[in-house]
């Protein structure tokens, strides 16, 4: 079984914007948690069913470093799409640059983060799976593949459904669906032995055009800021102050 | 002024809280706002949309179209096609990320995710970096734009409208598409009050220390009456309650009366789901962590022994 994980390369810490009023990126990025549990997902189906793992991402040159941790963690290959037109890239260019690089290769199954710890647009990757004529399990909690077919736990407002899907088809991972391992020393090693493709939008076939930007930002005003209380030490005093403030909202 | 719709999602005749607050927007930035409802229900909507503001509802009475966002995306887009709305709006729930992501791919029209209000056709607004900073986004090129509205972002407000025209239609759509099937459906919240309505909300966070003391919290809820429990991302992803109980940026937004929080840092994705609360508590060891700064009332302590303390307090005053 063949899988194709996204993973994205984002500012980790406290995000910040700069003077273009782009995120700040560059200071302190590295792979995105929330596609960690998507690798680690690809990594223990192939170990027990074959196939192999290929993880693409979309960024400037340095997130070859998110790649470089998903091979270290036991991924296959890696794909990086990289072109100067893709600065400020929004949702759709980037589901177009994605499905047009999981195409490259065969694959059972395409995996992605419900959402993205700096954008998180969340719908990339049904945009993708429309494009890629996939059907999609999104907000999966656990998932497993027997006999061509998904079974997953799917979150739901109230609960979870269980859901089966055909091969081949996207799911989306919410966090702490696996447990991502580290990579090890080993592993370390030997993704530098791995191969990493470094694609522009001309070996996917794109052009600039069909990735022009569709939004822009018209203004930035920081939000209204809530004045801070009163902090007071525990005691008895304390408590009888929070019932009061029930009382005083009338919730008691 | 613009073409606006809906996409509603309801249960029996009525439409959910999320399809009013978008009916409340849609109406102030359009000259007409239609509502889309997919299954055999949604003809029951005339009256309760058209009291929002909506003049024509189309009803997608197809039911084997409500379970597949294949399909829905497939008849919205060829929908979006003959009658060009110049944005079409979305719940931004499970089900309306998937039907919007796959719209896009078909109309290739471009979309705002998240946001949390919306100007006009061609811009919506929301909040970024954690909530600290509020954007204003230009939706640019083609329409329809698709903008896919957080709920409880926006207010919702009647307009006294009549019941809306209802448009029958029934969709062609592509033969073959393939979906996931849902087999079982689980409820894992429990009795009491939901998230979305109850005047107290107590929350915990990784500070609680195990699963157990969460019963310390329902102990509180039941004392206060009308409370319900949720909780931080940590505290969820740790297990020891269901997702459902996620309060924050990728959780439930909640504007409850009184927000109770213990063990809980104040990290920026919670702050966004919680921080529209009328009065903020906070109990935490930490007199430094940013919730406890940002509470109307922090509490430096324990919360093994200030919870309990609380409970009994509440109780002691309701018995007296
Ligand atoms: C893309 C993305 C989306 C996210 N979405 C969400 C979201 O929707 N909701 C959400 O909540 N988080 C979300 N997070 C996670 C968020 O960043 C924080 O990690 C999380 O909110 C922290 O939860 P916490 O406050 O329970 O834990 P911690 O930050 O670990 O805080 C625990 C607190 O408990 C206090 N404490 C410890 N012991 C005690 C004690 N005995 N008595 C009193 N106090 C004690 C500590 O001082 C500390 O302040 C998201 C993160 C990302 C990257
Ligand atoms: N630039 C990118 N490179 C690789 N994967 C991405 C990129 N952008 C989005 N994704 C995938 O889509 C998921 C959801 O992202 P988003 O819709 O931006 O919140 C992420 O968790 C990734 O799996």
């Amino acid at each position: 079984m063949d899988v194709v994980v996204f993973a994205k390369w984002v500012p980790l810490g406290t995000p910040e914007l700069g003077e273009d009023r782009r995120l700040v990126r560059g200071r302190d990025d590295g792979l995105d948690a929330a596609d960690e549990f998507g690798i680690e997902l690809a990594l223990q189906l192939t170990e027990r069913d074959g196939g192999e793992v290929t993880v693409v991402t979309m960024g400037p040159e340095g997130a070859a470093a998110a790649i470089q941790r998903a091979l270290a963690m036991g991924a296959h290959r890696g794909v990086l799409v990289t072109d100067d037109a893709l600065a400020g890239a929004d949702a759709l260019a980037t589901a177009r640059v994605l499905a047009a690089a999981a195409r490259r290769q065969p694959f059972d199954l395409v995996i992605g983060g419900v959402e993205s710890s700096d954008g998180y647009t969340g719908t990339v990757p049904s945009t993708v799976a429309e494009l890629l004529d996939l059907p999609s399990v999104t907000f999966a909690r656990r998932v497993d593949v027997a006999d061509g077919e998904i079974r997953a736990e799917r979150q739901t407002a109230v609960g979870y459904d269980e859901v089966t899907c055909a091969l081949p088809a996207l799911v989306t991972l919410t966090a702490g669906a696996t447990e991502p391992r580290y990579p090890s020393v080993k592993g370390i090693m030997q993704a530098k032995s791995k191969p990493l493709d470094r694609l522009g939008l001309a070996d996917l076939g794109l052009a600039a055009g069909d990735l022009a930007p569709s939004q822009s930002v018209r203004a930035v005003e920081p939000a209204p800021e809530k004045p801070g209380g009163e902090i007071v030490e525990a005691g008895e005093d304390a408590i009888a102050r929070i019932a009061d403030l029930l009382a005083e909202a009338k919730v008691i | 002024m613009a073409t606006v719709w809906v996409v509603a999602e309801f249960e029996g005749s009525e439409a959910s809280g999320a399809t009013l607050e978008l009916l409340t927007a849609a109406r102030q930035i359009a000259e007409s706002v239609s509502v889309v409802a997919f299954g055999s229900g949604g003809e029951g909507l005339a009256a309760a949309v058209g009291s929002y503001g909506a003049t024509r509802l189309v009803a997608i009475g197809d039911d084997t179209i409500v379970g597949s966002p294949r399909a829905q995306a497939a008849a919205l887009a060829a929908l979006a096609k003959s009658h060009g709305p110049d944005a079409i709006l979305f719940p931004a729930s499970y089900e309306g990320r998937d039907v919007a992501g796959r719209l896009q791919a078909l109309t290739g029209t471009t979309l705002m995710g998240n946001a949390m209000g919306v100007i006009s056709a061609d811009a919506a607004r929301t909040e970024i970096l954690g909530g600290t900073q509020m954007v204003d986004v230009a939706l640019e090129g083609p329409t329809p734009h698709i903008v896919l509205v957080k709920p409880r972002s926006i207010e919702a407000a009647s307009s006294e409208g009549g019941a809306a025209d209802v448009e029958r239609v029934v969709p062609e759509l592509p033969a073959g598409l393939r979906d996931a099937t849902v087999v079982a459906r689980h409820e894992e919240t429990h009795a009491g009050p939901s998230l979305d309505t109850a005047q107290v909300v107590i929350s915990g966070g990784r500070g609680l220390g195990g699963p157990e003391a969460f019963a310390m919290l329902d102990d509180l809820a039941s004392a206060i009456g009308g409370a319900a429990v949720g909780a931080t991302r940590a505290a969820v992803d740790a297990g020891w309650v269901p997702y459902a109980y996620q309060i924050g940026q990728t959780g439930k937004t909640v504007t409850p009366e009184v927000y109770l929080a213990a063990g809980v840092s104040g990290a920026l994705q919670h702050i966004v789901g919680m921080k529209k609360s009328k009065r903020i508590v906070a109990i935490n060891k930490d007199p430094e962590a940013p919730l406890m700064k940002m509470a109307d009332l922090g509490v430096i302590g324990d919360v093994a022994t200030v919870v309990p303390a609380l409970t009994e307090e509440i109780r002691r005053r309701a018995g007296s």
